[in-house]
This record gives C-alpha cells, sequence and structure tokens, in this order.
C-alpha cells in the first residue's frame, strides 16, 4: 500500500495542536536581549543628524547603533541580491541602516538593544533624528515622468529596467486582424501579512565565534550566502537555522536588514540578541507586491481566435531591489502562457518609487498575467457576441498539442514549455459543476425580483517546481530511524509530512519512524528553499531520489546479512524481512551499524561506509499546473456589497500526493484570491505616505467571507519527475480575482459596468452602478 | 524577559511592578510583572508558555486568545496586571493529557485545520468556549464564532470541518 | 508595539475610583481594554496613570425598573448578549449586540466603554441614541444624568469631564410587542459599519403611533432622518421617503469612504430596518 496519494497523519500537527511549536519569538536564551528599530516617518528625507545620548540613558538600554557602529563589522555593507538581469539600468541595494537618504517611510535608522522590547520601544523614541524631507516619488506611472522627484537622491530617473517579453510578428497580425480591442487596467496586490511577523535571533558563541542565526525565513541558504557576504565570513563560522515558520507567502524569503543588524548586534555584544517584527512594522518593513498599470490590445479574427496581445505594462518596484525583475517578468511572461496566442509584444516598465521593496507575495505576478488575457478574453466574448466559455475553448491549447511549446522564455532563458495538462476537460468539467449552461436563465429571474447575481470564470496555467534543485539527504543511523534533512524550508505547507512520506514509502512505510529537519544549513551544505511552488517537485523529487539509493543499498546489506536474494527482501516498519517469512528479519538499525565500520573487520558485501545518500536532483523546465475558477456572486446595488455565493475550482496539480494537503493549499490560495479581488487594498497618500497601517484598516479574508467551495481534480502527471508531481502552493490564487470580479461585471451587466482594476471595493461597484444612471 | 522591578524611563516614567498570584491550566503562579506586562507577554516570557501567539497586539487577529475564568479574551489586550486571581487557560491545558488530545484538537488534525499552526492555539481557545455555549452549531455559526481570528492558510474550510465533525461525534 | 511606562491603579469601590480621577492628571480608565489598549499599544496615547474599574464593585447589572431597563456601566457585552431580560425588552439591542465584534471582544468589551469610546459606528452608541437613553455620570460633585443626545460633543468626545465615570445607563423601554431592527452594512462580519440603522416601531390601528429610525456611521454622531413617521400608514412609499431624507444628512469623508456613499449606504439600511421593524410588530 503506497504512502503516496493517501492522506496520512501530519507530522507537524500534534505539536503545533498542543502549543509546543518553536517559532521564533518562542527562543529564550540566558542573557537575551531585545531590539527595536528606530524608522525613518518619511518617504523620503535625508538625515541631518543623530542623537542618542537620552536613549542611551534609560536604564535597562545596552547601545543604539548607527550606520557607523555596524560599518566595522560589515565587509560589504548593502544586500545584494538580484536575480540576474541584464536590463538593469540602476542597482539599489539595500544598507543594513540608514547613511544619509531614507528612501522608504519605515526604513531602519537606528537599532535599540535592551533588556525587553518594552524598554526598546520606549528608548527608540528618544532616539532624536534631524530629517530634511524631500520630494517623494509616489505613483509608478507618474515616477516615470519626466520630472518627477527621483526616488534616490543620486539617481537620474526612476526607470530600474525596461524589457520587452515577446515572439512573433505582432504589428502584422494588428495589421491584418478582423477586430482589435483596447483596455487599460490598474492591479492592486498587497503583502503576506502571514500572522506570524517576521523575527532572527542570533547568538555568538564566545569560545569559537561560530555565529547562529535563528530566522523566520524561507530560504536559509540564501540567507546565509547574504549573511557571510556581509560579514566577511566563511561559512562553516555561520549556520542559519530556520525554527517553526508562521506562514511565509514570499517575502520571508527576503533577507532584511533588520536580520544582519541582529547578527551585527550579537557580535559586537556577546549576548544573544533578538527582535520580533511587530504588525505596525509589518506594514511598511517587510515586501509586499503593490501595483501594476497595464495598457494592452488584443487582436483577434473573425472567430474570435487570438491573433496578437501587445501592449505596455507599468511596474511598482519600490525603492530598492530586493529581490530582481522576477515579478513583472512573471507577469508579462504569463499573459502568454496557456492560450494559443501567435505573437505577442509586453513592454515592461519597471518604476522605482519611495515605498517599501516590493518582491513576490504567493503567485508572485502570475495572477495580474492572468487576470489581463482573461480580462480581455470576456471583452473579446462581448464584443463579438459569444459565450465566456466558447471563446475560452476554442483559444486554450489543446491537449492533443502537449507538450506545447509556447512563445516566451522564462527568466534563465529557458523555452516555456507546457508539459501535460487538459485544459479544456478542466474548463468543462468546472462549468458543469457551477451550472454555466443554465445560469442565463437563474440571472433573468433574479433580475425579475431586483436581484443581482452573475457568473465569471477564469483558466490559468502556472510554471511550479521552479529549478534547479533541492538538497535531500536521507539517512538511517544505527538506531533504525530514519534521519531526512533539507535545505527545503517549512512554513505551514506541509514539507515535513511530505517528504518523509515519499522517504516512508520506499524505507518501511512507517512515517513515525521518519525525522524530518529542514531548513538547517548545519545539515546540508546547499540548498534553495520555498517559493515558486517547488516544494513538493524538487525536494519530492531529491527525497525520493536519495531513498531509492538508500533502499538499495539497505537491501543490498540486507541480503548479505540474511543470505538471502535481494529480490526476496522487503522493508516493512524497521524490519527488512524476507517476503513471506517475517521472522527471517534484520532491524534497519543493524543494517546501519553493519556499516558503521568495526575496527579491522571488511564491509559486509563490499558496500561503502554509511547508510546515507544525498540528492540534489535538477530539473531545469517547469512543470505546468492549471485550472479552472468559475465564480458566482451576488451584488447588492445599494451598498455595492459582493457576496460569493459559490466558488468552484477544478485543479490539475499532476500526481496528487497528499489530497488534504492539496486541498488546504488551494482553499488557502481561494482565500487570498478573494482578498485581491474583494478587500486587499495597501493604500499610500501622494507622498507615499502608508495609509493602511493596522489590520482594521488592511482587510483579510475571515471564515464568513469565505464561499462554499467545490473543488475537484484532474490528474495529469508529469513526465519532468520521477513522482509525477506538478506544484500546488500557489495554485488557490492565481485565477480568483479575474472570476470574481468577472461575475460581478456579469451580475452588473444591467447597468453596462465594465470592471478593469482589482481590487473593487463596495463603493467602486456602486460607482459603476451610479454611472449608468 | 522581565522588565526590571524599578527604574527611571522615559520622560520620567517609573515603570512599576506589581506582584501577582494567576491560576494558569490549574496551576498557581505568584511574579513580579511590570503593569504594562500584557497578559501575552507574562505568560509566554514570565511563564515560558509560549503556545499562545502575538500576531498583530491591537486586538483583531486572535491568535493570542486565551481563556480567562473559561472566557475567552485577547490576551494582547488584557494587563497581566488583569490577571491578579484571576484563573487562566491557554493552548497548553487543553489535551487532556500528554498522550491524548481533546476532541477538538483530534478533529483539526484529522480534518487539516491547521498548516503553519500560528493561529491554531487561539482557534481551539476559541472553539472551546463556543462548543460550551452553543453544542450544535450550523456552519454559519461556526464562521461567525471565529470571524475574529485570522487564518491565512488554510481557507478555514479545515477548521470549519473539525468543528462540524466534533458536534456530529458528539451527537451520535 | 508595547505601551509606554504608566502608574497604575485598581480601585476596588466607586468611592476610590472617582477620587483617584479627582485628583491624578493625566489619568485613563480602563474599563474593557478593547478600545484603550490598541491605543496603549500603538502609543498613540501615553497617559500616566491607567485607573483599572474592572475591579469595581457593583458596576455591572442588568435591572428593569418600570419601563426602564437600568444597566450598569461595566456590564459586558456579552452579558448583553445572553441576557433573558434584553432579549425580551430591549430585543433591539441584543439583535445590535450580535454584530459588536466578536465574541471574544464582547467578553471584555463594555456598554461604558463602548459608549465613552463614541465610535461613529459603534452599535451600541446607534442604540443608545435610538431609545433616548441617558448616560448616569458619578464624580466627586455628585451625580448627573446625560440625554444621550446630548452626550456626544464631537468625534469621539463624549461630554463627561476627566474627573468623572459613567456608572450607568438607562433605555427606557418600548411596548411589548414592538417592531424592531438592527441593520448594519460593514465590509466584513464584525468590522465597524459602514452605515447602521436602529428602528423602533409601534403601531396602532394601522397607524405608526411612534417610531424612532437613527443612523450611525455617517457621521460623528447618531442621526435621525428628518421625516415624521407618527401617524403615518406605512407603506414602501414612506419607508422610501425616509430612506431619501439621509440624503439630508452630514456625512463624513475619509480616506476610504466618502460621503456619498455613506449616505447611499444609509438608506439601504434604513429602508431594510424599517421594513424588518415593520414586519416584526406583533398582530394584536
Amino acid at each position: 500500500m503506497s504512502l503516496i496519494g493517501s492522506s496520512v497523519p501530519r507530522l507537524e500537527d500534534e505539536p503545533l495542536l498542543r502549543g509546543k511549536g518553536r517559532f521564533v519569538d518562542d527562543l529564550h536564551m540566558p542573557g537575551m536581549l531585545e531590539a527595536a528599530f528606530v524608522r525613518s516617518p518619511h518617504a523620503h528625507a535625508l538625515v541631518r543628524g543623530v542623537r542618542k545620548d537620552a536613549a542611551l540613558a534609560l536604564r535597562g538600554v545596552h547601545a543604539v547603533l548607527l550606520r557607523d557602529d555596524l560599518l566595522p563589522h560589515l565587509p560589504n555593507e548593502f544586500i545584494v541580491v538580484a536575480l540576474p538581469s541584464k536590463d538593469y539600468k540602476q542597482y539599489l541595494n539595500r544598507p543594513a541602516l540608514v547613511g544619509d537618504e531614507a528612501v522608504y517611510v519605515g526604513q531602519p535608522v537606528a537599532m535599540v538593544v535592551a533588556e525587553n522590547r518594552y524598554i526598546a520601544e520606549d528608548a527608540a523614541a528618544l532616539v532624536e533624528v534631524d530629517w530634511e524631507a524631500l520630494p517623494a516619488a509616489a505613483d509608478c506611472s507618474a515616477a516615470l515622468s519626466p520630472g518627477a522627484p527621483t526616488a534616490h537622491r543620486a539617481s537620474p530617473h526612476n526607470l530600474l529596467a525596461e524589457f520587452p517579453i515577446g515572439y512573433g510578428d505582432v504589428d502584422a497580425a494588428f495589421a491584418s486582424a478582423a477586430h482589435v480591442f483596447k483596455e487599460s487596467f490598474w492591479q492592486h496586490r498587497g503583502g503576506s501579512h502571514s500572522i506570524e511577523c517576521r523575527g532572527t535571533v542570533a547568538a555568538s558563541d564566545p569560545y569559537d565565534e561560530r555565529l547562529t542565526v535563528w530566522t523566520s525565513t524561507q530560504m536559509p541558504h540564501a540567507a546565509l550566502r547574504v549573511l557571510c557576504d556581509m560579514l566577511g565570513r566563511d561559512e562553516d563560522s555561520v549556520r542559519v537555522v530556520t525554527p517553526d515558520v508562521g506562514g511565509g507567502f514570499g517575502p520571508k524569503l527576503v533577507f532584511y536588514a533588520e536580520d544582519v543588524c541582529v547578527a551585527v548586534a550579537a557580535i559586537i555584544l556577546g549576548r544573544p540578541v533578538k527582535w520580533i517584527e511587530d504588525r505596525l512594522e509589518h506594514f511598511v518593513a517587510t515586501t509586499q507586491e503593490r501595483d501594476q498599470h497595464w495598457d494592452v490590445e488584443v487582436a483577434v479574427d473573425g472567430d474570435a481566435r487570438l491573433l496578437a496581445i501587445r501592449g505596455n505594462l507599468i511596474h511598482d518596484h519600490g525603492a530598492y531591489t530586493a529581490r530582481g525583475v522576477n515579478l513583472p517578468y512573471n507577469s508579462a511572461e504569463q499573459v502568454a502562457i496557456g492560450y494559443e496566442l501567435p505573437a505577442y509584444r509586453m513592454n515592461v516598465q519597471i518604476a522605482l518609487t519611495n515605498k517599501v521593496p516590493v518582491t513576490p507575495v504567493r503567485g508572485a505576478g502570475h495572477p495580474q498575467g492572468v487576470f489581463v488575457m482573461e480580462r480581455l478574453l470576456d471583452r473579446i466574448a462581448r464584443e463579438l457576441d459569444l459565450d465566456r466559455a466558447e471563446v475560452r475553448r476554442r483559444n486554450l491549447v489543446p491537449a492533443t498539442k502537449m507538450p506545447y511549446r509556447t512563445g516566451v522564455k522564462n527568466r534563465g532563458g529557458m523555452p516555456v514549455v507546457l508539459d501535460t495538462g487538459d485544459y479544456v476537460r478542466c474548463q468543462q468539467d468546472a462549468l458543469e459543476r457551477a451550472g454555466w449552461a443554465g445560469f442565463g436563465e437563474r440571472q433573468k429571474a433574479a433580475r425579475k425580483e431586483g436581484r443581482y447575481i452573475g457568473i465569471g470564470l477564469a483558466n490559468f496555467v502556472k510554471g511550479t517546481g521552479r529549478g534547479p534543485f533541492e538538497t535531500v539527504t536521507v539517512r538511517v543511523g544505527p538506531s533504525g530511524r530514519i534521519l531526512v534533512y533539507t535545505g527545503a524550508a517549512a512554513m505551514g505547507q506541509s514539507t515535513k509530512t511530505m517528504l518523509a512520506q515519499i522517504v516512508a514509502d520506499q524505507l518501511g512505510g512507517d512515517m513515525a519512524n521518519v525525522t524530518v529537519i529542514a531548513g538547517d544549513t548545519g545539515t546540508v551544505p546547499t540548498g534553495m528553499g520555498g517559493s515558486n511552488s517547488r516544494q513538493a517537485v524538487l525536494a519530492g523529487t531529491s527525497a525520493h531520489s536519495a531513498a531509492l539509493k538508500v533502499r538499495e543499498k539497505v537491501i543490498r546489506i540486507a541480503a548479505h546479512l540474511l543470505e538471502a536474494g535481494a529480490a526476496d527482501l522487503d522493508i516493512e516498519g524497521r524490519s527488512v524481512h524476507v517476503k513471506g517469512v517475517k521472522r527471517m528479519a534484520v532491524d534497519l538499525g543493524k543494517v546501519a551499524s553493519a556499516v558503521a565500520g568495526t575496527a579491522g573487520y571488511r564491509l559486509p558485501g563490499g558496500v561503502a561506509p554509511g547508510l546515507e545518500a544525498m540528492e540534489s536532483v535538477v530539473i531545469d523546465p517547469m512543470t505546468y499546473a492549471n485550472g479552472t475558477a468559475v465564480a458566482e456572486v451576488e451584488v447588492d446595488i445599494d451598498t455595492g456589497g459582493v457576496r460569493i455565493v459559490k466558488m468552484v475550482f477544478v485543479h490539475d496539480c499532476g500526481r496528487i500526493l497528499h489530497p488534504q494537503v492539496v486541498d488546504g493549499q488551494l482553499i488557502g490560495g481561494v482565500a487570498h484570491g478573494i482578498g485581491n479581488a474583494l478587500f486587499e487594498w495597501m493604500r499610500y497618500d501622494d507622498q507615499a505616505q502608508p495609509l493602511a497601517g493596522t489590520l482594521a484598516d488592511y482587510l483579510l479574508v475571515t471564515a464568513t467571507e469565505m464561499p462554499p467551495v467545490e473543488l475537484a481534480h484532474h490528474e495529469s502527471p508529469t513526465p519532468l519527475n520521477p513522482l509525477g508531481i506538478k506544484g500546488v502552493g500557489e495554485c488557490g490564487v492565481i485565477p480568483i480575482a479575474p472570476a470574481v470580479l468577472s461575475a460581478v461585471e456579469d451580475a452588473l451587466s444591467p447597468f453596462g459596468a465594465r470592471i478593469s482594476r482589482t481590487p473593487m471595493m463596495p463603493s467602486d461597484i456602486v460607482a459603476l452602478v451610479q454611472a449608468f444612471g | 524577559m522581565r522588565a526590571p522591578s524599578c527604574g527611571v524611563l522615559s520622560k520620567g516614567r517609573v515603570d512599576e511592578s506589581r506582584q501577582i498570584s494567576v491560576e494558569v491550566n490549574g496551576t498557581g503562579f505568584r511574579r513580579e510583572v511590570s503593569v504594562r506586562t500584557t497578559l501575552a507577554d507574562f505568560l509566554r516570557h514570565d511563564l515560558m508558555l509560549t503556545g499562545t501567539h502575538v500576531g498583530c497586539e491591537h486586538g483583531v487577529c486572535g491568535a493570542c486568545t486565551v481563556l480567562v475564568n473559561g472566557r475567552s479574551a485577547r490576551s494582547c489586550l488584557m494587563l497581566a496586571v488583569q490577571a491578579d486571581g484571576e484563573s487562566v487557560t491557554t493552548i497548553e491545558g487543553i489535551a487532556p493529557s500528554p498522550t491524548t488530545l481533546h476532541p477538538l484538537q483530534q478533529a483539526l488534525k484529522d480534518h487539516h485545520g491547521l498548516q503553519c499552526g500560528f493561529c491554531t492555539p487561539g482557534m481551539v481557545t476559541t472553539l472551546i468556549e463556543f462548543l460550551r455555549d452553543c453544542p450544535n452549531p450550523t456552519e454559519r455559526e461556526v464562521r461567525v464564532a471565529i470571524s475574529g481570528n485570522l487564518c491565512r492558510c488554510t481557507g478555514y474550510q479545515g477548521i470549519v470541518d473539525a468543528v462540524l465533525r466534533v458536534t456530529a461525534m458528539k451527537a451520535e | 508595539m508595547k505601551p509606554a511606562p504608566f502608574r497604575y491603579h485598581a480601585p476596588a469601590t466607586l468611592d476610590e475610583a472617582i477620587g483617584l480621577l479627582d485628583t491624578l492628571e493625566d489619568a485613563r480608565v480602563l474599563a474593557g481594554g478593547q478600545s484603550l489598549m490598541p491605543m496603549l499599544n500603538f502609543r498613540i496615547v501615553q497617559p500616566a496613570h491607567i485607573v483599572d474599574i474592572n475591579r469595581v464593585q457593583g458596576l455591572a447589572y442588568i435591572r428593569r425598573e418600570g419601563e426602564v431597563l437600568e444597566v450598569g456601566a461595566m456590564t459586558r457585552q456579552r452579558d448583553l448578549e445572553f441576557s433573558d431580560v434584553v432579549a425580551d425588552t430591549f430585543p433591539l439591542m441584543h439583535e445590535a449586540v450580535l454584530l459588536v465584534g466578536h465574541r471574544q471582544t464582547r467578553n471584555r468589551g463594555t456598554l461604558g466603554g463602548s459608549l465613552c469610546q463614541l465610535d461613529p459606528s459603534a452599535e451600541l452608541v446607534t442604540v443608545a441614541a435610538a431609545v433616548d437613553a441617558t448616560v448616569v455620570v458619578v464624580s466627586k460633585a455628585g451625580t448627573r444624568e446625560i440625554p444621550f443626545a446630548e452626550f456626544p460633543l464631537g468625534l469621539m468626545s463624549p461630554a463627561i469631564e476627566a474627573n468623572e465615570l459613567v456608572t450607568a445607563v438607562r433605555f427606557p423601554l418600548w411596548k411589548r410587542g414592538h417592531g424592531f431592527a438592527f441593520e448594519e452594512f460593514a465590509r466584513r462580519h464584525g468590522d465597524f459599519a459602514v452605515a447602521s440603522a436602529a428602528v423602533l416601531l409601534e403601531m396602532e390601528h394601522g397607524e405608526i403611533a411612534r417610531a424612532s429610525v437613527v443612523v450611525g456611521g455617517v457621521n460623528s454622531r447618531p442621526q435621525r432622518p428628518a421625516v415624521t413617521l407618527q401617524g403615518r400608514r406605512p407603506s414602501a412609499a414612506l419607508f422610501d421617503d425616509v430612506a431619501k431624507a439621509c440624503d439630508r444628512l452630514e456625512a463624513m469623508s475619509d480616506s476610504h469612504v466618502d460621503a456619498g456613499y455613506r449616505k447611499r449606504v444609509a438608506r439601504a439600511v434604513v429602508r431594510r430596518a424599517l421594513e424588518r421593524s415593520r414586519g416584526r410588530v406583533a398582530t394584536n
């Protein structure tokens, strides 16, 4: 009975349910001090002077650190992380602390270290900074106009990068098209708002000066590399350990100024230092997604078949590069994925603004690309008086063309090839479940009662399993226990259970005999961590490969010890036994001991020492998951309130490893998507001051806003990895905003409503209704 | 991390302390606390009961929910000194033994009602009270009951399923 | 987000409490804490003294005295929610309190605290206005009673002095069988309302004998749309008139929501509350 495909109990649950998790703020060490940061209240300002005396005079304050205090410990004071691209016009890397120019509200200027956080905040309030406010670049489109204030004083302008993404003869396609339609979209996505904010603890061992850093991160090895680079240290003198992480969703893969400041403070003070981000800080100091402005045109033939799309995208990058140009790249690339699009050209302009840097939040720019295509398809349907689902059916890449080479390349320069999937069948299934065909009648009947109901659909195809690898070590010790070490990072998505499942499937089938340690750089030399819905694919594949190697070795050694044929042996729990003869067995621990080495004696069976395999299987091409969401809504035209009556989500993530986990990832993603459609707006004023600073302003979906979600699964396994799996972590988010807003537009069709932005707030919906009258 | 008992702080303000006696999960504790220490921080950093989590410190996310005299309360919005003489139950006090879980905890496990686990302690304490008030809820009532507890991972379905399962089992 | 330092006082009697408020400079009263604690944690307020009145005896009660329901200021919102007396005699309050925050906040939040906070969207404020409640305030100088119409001085500013404490609120009761409804539009369950409406109706011989319509959330204080309902027969047209009268209300605009939109929502919640009230009037 294979564990793969079974909803096995999660390894993570018991301690978490008992309140015995160990999150970064749960760490307590003798002598530990706590930090608070003084942050810029201005979006753009010069620092003319800083006075620390009053802060230092407070009882319980151990240090007030400014940039000059850190520099002796930082051979490199900047966080240099940018994903490679030839298109950068400016390199703007975050400093550990502000020098003389702050460029976003919330940027850290000084660090107070004290006995506890209460005193640290008291002292932070006493640090005096002389600010000279400068004009701020607040809007990403305006920031690109000639003469706009520059986000950085020394920058010639605010264009960080500009590049086209596309293929084919777009202009010829437009010139000969039967129909051309133009649209402009404003899309906004907000922050992560994992319920656990960020946090870092650092301690420097007084004897060997080894620095250990515990941080709520999605990428411990990346954090290690940055730390070593900035501190000028070798990897063996720094260790990054990932505690339990209370949600990541993207921004925790970034390495931050606060993290290196905590490390330096621990070194300077010779005591462990802890900094825990509070929610107010999360709004201003953690990366987020933000605004994109799209101007696009679509060309179609007389049968509503796509001929070409062209346009321009302006993307708000924030004040620094904290990851790369990947987010807008993903958005622009995404438009051309899923439907047959003969020609495409999107010019991407990435604008600097005086706001916290923008990096991926669950979905990573892909939702925006899907929104553009799905809204264009709705437009085409309306203009040509065709059913919206029919227009999509005509243009979806058909299953018969798999693997389908699109015209775009991903950011690593590899062509995007859709490996497997039957998009049309997926859409059809979703439409049937949602009652698409009969909806028109229901809508008419509702309108007679003065009720406005609508239905909308959206498809997506998303690259998952971004390579090149993830490292997994599988080891059996003399205890007989199976240990799995990985550079993969757990943040709630059941990484440990997933890996234990895959390993136990080959080594005895007893998940209770597997311990998974994730995210500790001291245990695996390489690793990449969590992002891009990649860990099941990459870590899962390496785990599978390593487990197979260990299994093969276990069988070989056991065959020698039992004097039996390898083909006659099976592993059940900790027992390696002859099939059908359970008493002819040897314990896994004994097998491990047999190759641990005894001085002067030969190893059995001529095998190499140890019972362990470390794998970093390289998979460069991404594997493409797909899905269809159909949303039914009711709109209250008096208040603009939207009730999502039902959400149907049919999804294909290849072979399903753990049905419950997959469902949980999808529904969790749907909640984020609903937030993007109707609730989440990280607002700023025209001086780039955040207007949303509490969870009462910035609205996260609660249990009462979630609709009933009907999930259905198709399985198109991929040939790209031996388990046939595709990623799922982000998929739930991606089609939701266009599906919901298409449904709202449908509900409001008597008012000629057109929706070209996300999110839509009730007052925006009311404005659509009022515009008609 | 406990605040020092006395000392001159900002604007000449004194960090005042009090002795408090609190019963937590059935055990009595006597401690000296700074009067401004929140109940959440007292539980987490004075008593080392780190199961109660802090997510927002302004009373919205519900991660810090504990039971005070049996009533759910946001521990980030209470001062530790307010718990003097009272009885507090935290997540650590819910399971009946180290080897068995409360039926609600077991149901959450069975129905994938938790992913990262950060909101879970607050969900559990809230639901323990709710099920006492309302042993046979509708799905809508369950959702309203947890509308003051934010979860960013699950989309709430697994949690709702777990609660309905527990109440169905009780009814059987 | 930790509070700045303060001196803490926990009086055990009302006399002690008002004595402290009389002598202390820069003191804040801590009742349920659901409004004050966030402000302390954000350091939006940094009072030198906190006077915690949770230990003061005798301030939490629900008592019917004839046609008046007197509720102590420290009565928890949860106790209002589960009170048989309230459900029986003051169903508008019961319906409104179910919309106040969430169960955790209602366990600690108090009637007095909510009224003193005077958030424009607070359900209990709108309810108090709907029945013309009386707020009882005590200080060293004695007791005084403030009609609720005079209680709000301005945005989130009640007409009480720093040395005064609200001890009780008196709610005049409406005739048994009266129609009532509390209606609001909020972004999510438990959120503060964009606009809310509290309606009470007494009918006689098919005509409205007495009516109260109050709109909350639209301005800094509850308002009444200027339409006389007394003596008229309920009808969709009449209710439309009342709704339209909301256009003439004062309305706030902020960065999230503008005045015009609030008034539109007010129209909708008023109409719905009137319809539901009408449906609830007991037929004789």
